[in-house]
């Protein structure tokens, strides 16, 4: 008697098991590093939400086409730029039409040493360090702005002999961390903290007005259209919950 | 094409590697010799430390010695008191790195070429009065060449495709710290195919050439393999 209702119990729990997975899917992202802590934050929201998990890789963007050029399973691509996210729909490995902006970036210039970096980044024009450290412009939107910036400054000539380039911009704030360069422009959200400001060391957050807007684009990819977790993620990132993650790490929001 | 960028990058490249396995020959000699000869407890150890960068990832590596040589490391804090200022991002601080993450390829082969050469001739050499230093130059060397010849040439090839820890504490300067193989990966993040594919190339050429070389003269010799 007991032994029949147990295998009941235990064939109900499977099919509540089964019905589950069905419903729950997996999304493959891969992301732009400079959204790596809100990312986080946004996969947890997006599984409690939905009951879809998001498995997240960090790199950079211009890595990240390069293998998805070359068939890598990301799904969704989360991007520091709109240029790259723009490449991939023209060679067909993004799904057409499905590019927005989710996030657009705030630059900072930032040290580890308290008190090195005042509020209007006068430092850049006093000098007394020995190397400023930036994201590769070529490769990393971040570093592209920073340049900008310096050069709207009329300080790019002066200061260029100082870079050390970091390959992408977590690269670049391990080595203003490590106090292996005294300071440099890294994302805002990298050393934002839970009250909105600079959580350590001191940073100036470069005006907008200095450089070109920084917009973050994302795109389903080819491999993810058929995944209804990645079109759900895709909807998530433009819910009101994940707009207000997005801006508590220090970013602007789409218009 | 290769551009000037390119042309630099290769140049710096052939500099720090040449550099680091003179460095590692100097140091790597008597650190092997000594590993093939004592019975000491710390041979283990020792071992162990040499053949690390074999195992570590370089990235690991990287990190640590970003951290070691940079100004609140234990490195960092002597070279600013030597004044010589942080290792990181400098053309010293890259031959530091490459020395110790090559060294293994440079120790190894000399360690297996000394052991086998055994007791005998140096017990031969010490009857005929010869001194500890002479039966080193007359009768070790000529004995181990194969062993040096294979510890150059590995030390040098692998200080040329260092990676990993050059990205970590290079800085990516051009001249200075852009190496070859950060030039080629600045290529391809930047999808300027072409271009890598140029230096990417040469450089595959370049170390089908070296290793080719290297075995056919070792076949000659086969008292002593490449990791035998």
């Amino acid at each position: 008697m007991q032994l029949t209702q147990l295998k009941r119990l235990s064939v109900l729990c499977l099919l509540l098991v089964f019905s589950l997975n069905s419903q729950a899917a997996t999304v493959l992202v891969a992301v732009a590093s400079n959204f790596t802590k809100p990312m986080t934050d946004l996969a947890a929201a997006f599984a409690k939400a939905t009951g879809h998990e998001a498995n997240l890789s960090f790199g950079s963007s211009g890595k990240f086409v390069a293998q998805i050029e070359n068939d890598a399973p990301f799904e969704v691509l989360l991007a520091a730029d709109e240029k790259n996210p723009k490449k991939l729909e023209e060679s067909g490995k993004g799904v057409a039409n499905s590019r927005f902006t989710y996030a657009i970036g705030k630059l900072v210039l930032w040290s580890a040493t308290p008190g090195l970096v005042d509020d209007k980044g006068e430092i850049l024009g006093k000098g007394g360090f020995k190397h400023l450290a930036l994201a590769d412009p070529k490769l990393a939107p971040y570093g592209f702005a920073a340049e900008e910036a310096l050069k709207n400054l009329g300080l790019l000539q002066k200061l260029k002999p100082l870079f050390v380039l970091g390959e992408n911009i977590s690269q670049t704030q391990q080595f203003i961390s490590t106090g292996n360069a005294e300071l440099g422009f890294i994302a805002l959200s990298q050393v934002i903290g839970k009250d909105g400001k600079i959580a350590e060391g001191s940073g100036w957050v470069v005006p907008d007005t200095l450089h070109s807007p920084i917009r973050q684009d994302a795109i389903l990819l080819l491999k993810g259209e058929p995944n209804p977790a990645a079109s759900a993620l895709l909807k998530f990132l433009k819910s009101p919950e994940a707009l207000e993650i997005i801006r508590s790490y220090g970013y602007n929001l789409p218009e | 094409m290769l551009n000037a960028g390119d042309l630099a990058a290769l140049w710096l490249t052939f500099k720090i590697a040449s550099l680091s396995t003179i460095l590692m020959l100097l140091l790597g000699t008597p650190l092997a010799w000594w590993l093939a000869r004592t019975q000491s407890r710390w041979k283990g150890i020792c071992n162990a430390l040499v053949a690390m960068p074999l195992v570590l990832p370089p990235t690991v590596l990287g990190f640590y010695l970003l951290i070691m040589m940079g100004p609140k490391g234990p490195i960092g804090q002597l070279t600013e008191l030597l004044g010589i200022g942080t290792l990181p991002f400098t053309f010293g601080g890259l031959v530091m790195a490459s020395v110790i993450y090559s060294l293994p390829f440079v120790v190894q082969p000399l360690q297996a070429s000394f052991s086998g050469i055994g007791r005998q001739p140096l017990e031969a050499a010490a009857t005929l009065r010869a001194s500890p230093l002479d039966t080193f130059f007359s009768v070790v060397l000529p004995l181990a060449k194969p062993g040096f010849l294979t510890a150059t040439i590995l030390g040098f090839a692998h200080t040329v495709g260092e990676f990993g820890v050059v990205l970590m504490v290079g800085g990516n300067i051009p001249e200075k710290t852009r190496v070859v193989s950060v030039q080629i990966y600045n290529h391809v993040e930047a999808l300027e195919y072409s271009q890598a594919h140029w230096l990417a190339g040469g450089l595959l050429v370049f170390s089908f050439t070296v290793l080719l070389i290297l075995y056919s003269v070792l076949k000659t010799q086969p008292s002593s393999q490449p990791f035998k």
